[in-house]
């Protein structure tokens, strides 16, 4: 009676034909898990197989490789000088040549190298369904467009155009140029809403699709993506520098193919990748086997302050590598800080070529070898129904997690591929801003301070002060006044660097700057800042180095700047927050200070806002810095006196800067004395220290001390969760609660004056 | 056979101790937390990182806040030396962060040479002066304060 499907004997044709319909009658060719979550190296192709198996010419691969990256300079350099973003002016950019498969095989050596690890996964996308599709097809002098993370890509301010290679006819790879565009049509401008509360609230969402065909961009698709963003302008301009630099690209990578012969190319790509492969299995091997952790606390959603955790168990057997995030913070549902796991991975290869092994090629076969384990539904694997428009949060973590597991790892090893490195300060600290330029056009985009990040300390050296990006480490952090040229923003003072505001150590981790902004000569203009680290240190020292402090974001409301400097020039001693803050030297200003998550807000005329670029972790005992060193920095005005004395236990004359050398090592044991009688032994501490659960008070998400129990909230209620049965938490509005809790005190003033309140 | 492990901790093969790189003083099993042959202090974030606004007339000064987050600080019980720094939330139990095969370490060292120094390495590129604008970008380094 029950003949279930097995029972009747299905034909090799009856298959086909069942499969070829369910194919042709998918509702929706969504995100495909089949290729988002695989980070590996595709099987050899056949001809990349009959290629390899004769063997390659060493020499001439390495010359070959040398005039493809030759190639990816100058088509780097083109979007670089002609990219109308911001982004592209400072290089946050990047152009890739990828294998027939879609394997990312090298990029520009100045680019991003997040943004190439992730275009595979849309080249890989196009392959599998648009190559064969009969209303699609990939053709010679097709260009693909794409933006939506989903499909793989950092986030969706970045935009890709990707074109198939023809060679003679056939096929032979795919090449591709990305910038961070910034605005998208998201619903706060700059592209990187930290107020989208579901991904409709994310702008544009472009799955990969052809908006290139014979090297000419179709205008009704390019004027319906004009039709989408607050710059129209940008959207057609980098729309066609990135199609020419793509051309460029191909014009040279044909000309290599011209005088060496498909099978020399194909041959030294495929094994310039299986090269890495084989060296970081080699590296992995030359590590002791073992575990090494760090756990990261993210303090904010950019709504409102919660902890976050991060957890990474690093695990070597052999040439097996484990990097293990299981008890990280569960994904929310209505904020916009979770990362789909993709694109994790791609700040993770970011993060690894940039401070574990610098010395490799650019290429996704660095991380290919390395095995990652999430948990599904976590805030670094989140579920494609989340917004994940500010995934910066969880992805600039990616970008430095590496550093402390991988040098606990590797610190005995004979030889090292790089110098012993701190955390680089990892927040995008700088403003987003949209509105109305004094040119009248209507903008939004970001600053180009997000650059300047401190660099972490060495173990033989200072970290350098705002010197690049977490994510890309040749990024500029541009010049000012082109940006004044193009926006209303003013910027009041030089960028000076935060005095204070250091990770100390031995060595000190690289200052950040100060970031002083106001609007002139426009009638709308607003900021936003996405940044978390206001409660919670964000950026980690290393080996006994501080971490980096708190920042917070400052206002001045109520004034305009400009009128005061008009009337009164000498009233402003100097623009630095500390003394603006301190010493309130403008009257009737409404001083105030804040979470560095600000959702957009509109900015009058001349009102202040304030936020810092900040520092890298140090490294090592404060105890142990050179005294010279530390008076360099005090002559430097990055410290002042007290911070000195009281970090560094130097002792010194504070007019001449002389150290008293026997004086400093004197007062430097005695602390160590003093360490030792106020420390407690391990096993004591624990039982006194070591709670069983996250305080009650405290919004805590993510394992505690078990990585298979997740803490999260339901209804603004704490829940425990398995970590294979992981819910997104909801998230409360804000305002919501202010109401209510201003609601309450208004009922409690009602009962304690009666109604004449 | 030694083996360095961080700028302070290395790990004696042949009496399977972990010890200290300053004062050579043991410290506890190498096959368990180093953490528990070391002094451990729950410092109050304000005493490292200042409160550098008015406390009085602002919640937030640069300092981290004391209830969400707290800096764990482990010392040699032997010369006092800050050998590692942890920033939690309160109550959190400390991490295991270093938890290495011993046995197979064994076996990794058997052909190698004890590395006694440990090499420093080299930078890592990142954007140098590209922008030309005449500074040394403040990455110190005992070499520098003897030039001035
Ligand atoms: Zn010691």
């Amino acid at each position: 009676m029950n003949t279930s499907i097995e029972d009747n004997e299905v034909t090799r044709e009856e298959a086909a034909v069942r499969d070829r319909f369910l194919a042709e009658n998918r509702l929706f060719l969504g995100p495909d898990p089949e290729i988002m979550r695989n980070h590996s190296l595709a099987p050899r192709t056949e001809d990349e197989e009959r290629i390899l198996s004769q063997g390659v010419d060493a020499h001439q691969v390495h010359q070959i490789r040398g005039l493809v990256n030759a190639a990816l300079t100058e088509s780097f350099q083109m979007v670089n000088q002609m990219g109308a973003a911001p982004g592209a002016k400072w290089g946050d950019l990047v152009t890739g040549v990828f294998t027939k498969s879609g394997d990312l095989a090298m990029i520009s050596p100045h680019g991003i190298i997040g943004f190439a690890i992730c275009c595979f996964y849309p080249i890989k996308f196009i392959t599998k369904y648009w190559m064969n599709d009969p209303t699609v097809g990939v053709k010679e002098g097709d260009g693909f467009i794409h933006n939506d993370a989903r499909y793989g890509g950092i986030h969706n301010t970045d935009q890709s155009m990707m074109m198939p290679l023809y060679y003679k006819g056939e096929l032979l790879f795919w090449l591709s140029s990305t910038i961070h565009e910034g605005e998208n049509g998201a619903c706060e401008p700059g592209g990187m809403p930290a107020a989208a509360e579901s991904k409709y609230d994310e702008g544009l969402k472009m799955s990969p699709f052809k908006v290139v065909e014979n090297y000419e961009i179709k205008r009704d698709l390019l004027t319906f993506l004009q039709n989408s963003v607050r710059d129209p302008k940008l959207q057609l301009e980098d729309m066609k520098v990135k199609l020419h630099a793509t051309i460029r690209l191909q014009e040279r990578m044909i000309a290599i193919l011209d005088q060496f012969g498909k099978d020399a190319v194909v041959g030294a790509l495929r094994s310039h990748l299986e090269d890495v492969e084989v060296e970081v299995r080699r590296r992995i091997r030359e590590l002791p086997d073992g575990t090494t952790r760090v756990n990261a606390f993210m303090d904010s959603t950019l709504r409102e302050n919660c902890i976050q955790k991060i957890q990474l168990a690093i695990t070597v057997k052999g040439d097996q590598m484990v990097c293990d995030f299981r008890g990280s913070s569960p994904q929310f549902m209505n904020r916009a800080v979770n990362t789909n796991i993709a694109s994790f991975k791609a700040a993770l290869g970011t993060g690894l070529l940039q401070n574990v092994w610098p010395d490799l090629p650019h290429t996704m076969a660095a991380l290919s070898p390395i095995e990652i384990v999430s948990d599904r539904n976590s805030i670094l694997d989140a579920d494609g129904d989340m917004p994940q428009a500010m995934s910066l949060m969880p992805l600039f973590k990616a970008c430095v997690i590496f550093t402390i597991p991988m040098n606990k790892l590797n610190y005995s090893l004979p030889k090292r591929y790089s110098a012993v490195i701190a955390q680089q300060y990892d927040q995008a600290a700088t403003f987003i801003y949209g509105g109305l330029t004094q040119h009248g056009d209507v903008t939004g985009n970001f600053c180009s301070d997000i650059n300047g990040c401190g660099q972490g300390a060495r173990s033989n050296a200072d970290g350098e002060h705002s010197i690049s990006p977490v994510f890309g480490f040749m990024a500029d952090a541009g010049e000012q006044e082109m940006c004044e040229e193009d926006t209303p923003i003013v910027r009041l003072g030089a960028q000076r660097l935060a005095r204070n505001r250091i990770g100390f150590g031995k060595y000190r981790g690289g200052l950040g700057y100060e970031q002083i902004a106001t609007v002139r000569d426009s009638n709308i203009w607003g900021f936003m800042t996405g940044c978390e680290g206001s409660l919670f240190s964000s950026t980690q020292g290393l080996f006994g180095g501080y971490s980096s402090p708190a920042y917070q974001l400052c206002k001045i409301k109520g004034i305009n700047i400009f009128e005061v400097l008009a009337n009164e020039p000498k009233r402003i001693k100097e623009f630095d927050i500390v003394y603006l803050m301190n010493e309130r030297p403008i009257p009737g200003g409404k001083y105030s200070t804040h979470d560095m998550g600000m959702t957009f807000e509109m900015c009058q005329e001349g009102e202040v806002y304030m936020i810092c670029q900040g520092t890298g972790g140090g490294y090592g005992d404060v105890l142990e810095r050179d005294p010279a060193l530390v008076m360099k920095d005090v002559a430097e005005d990055l410290m002042t006196h007290d911070v000195a004395k009281d970090i560094y236990k130097v002792v010194y004359d504070e007019r001449t800067l002389i150290v008293d050398d026997e004086a400093t090592v004197a007062l430097r044991n005695a602390y160590r004395q003093e360490r030792i009688r106020r420390g407690k032994s391990y096993d004591q501490f624990c039982a006194e220290w070591v709670t069983s659960e996250p305080p009650a008070t405290l919004p805590y998400y993510g394992s505690w001390d078990d990585p298979k129990t997740i803490y999260g909230t339901s209804g603004a209620q704490r829940i425990k969760m398995d970590a294979d049965k992981i819910q997104g938490s909801f998230m409360p509005n804000p305002k919501d609660l202010k109401i209510a809790e201003l609601e309450a005190q208004l009922e409690r003033y009602k009962e304690k004056f009666g109604e004449a309140v | 056979m030694k083996v360095l492990i961080t700028e302070y901790l290395r790990i004696n093969l042949d009496s399977e101790l972990y010890e200290c790189r300053r004062c050579n003083g043991a410290l506890g099993s190498a096959r368990e937390t180093y953490k528990r042959g070391l002094l451990v202090y729950d410092r109050d974030p304000r005493e490292i990182h200042k409160p550098l606004l008015d406390p009085k007339l602002y919640e937030r000064t640069y300092s981290p806040h004391p209830d969400w987050c707290r800096i764990l600080e482990f010392y040699c019980p032997h010369c006092g030396t800050m050998m590692e720094v942890e920033y939690v939330p309160p109550g959190h139990p400390p991490l295991h962060d270093i938890e290495l095969d011993i046995d197979a370490l064994k076996e990794q060292w058997k052909d190698r040479e004890e590395v006694i120094e440990p090499p420093i390495g080299p930078v890592p590129p990142r954007r140098t002066h590209m922008h030309g604008h005449g500074h040394d970008h403040g990455a110190h380094s005992p070499a520098d304060t003897k030039k001035n």
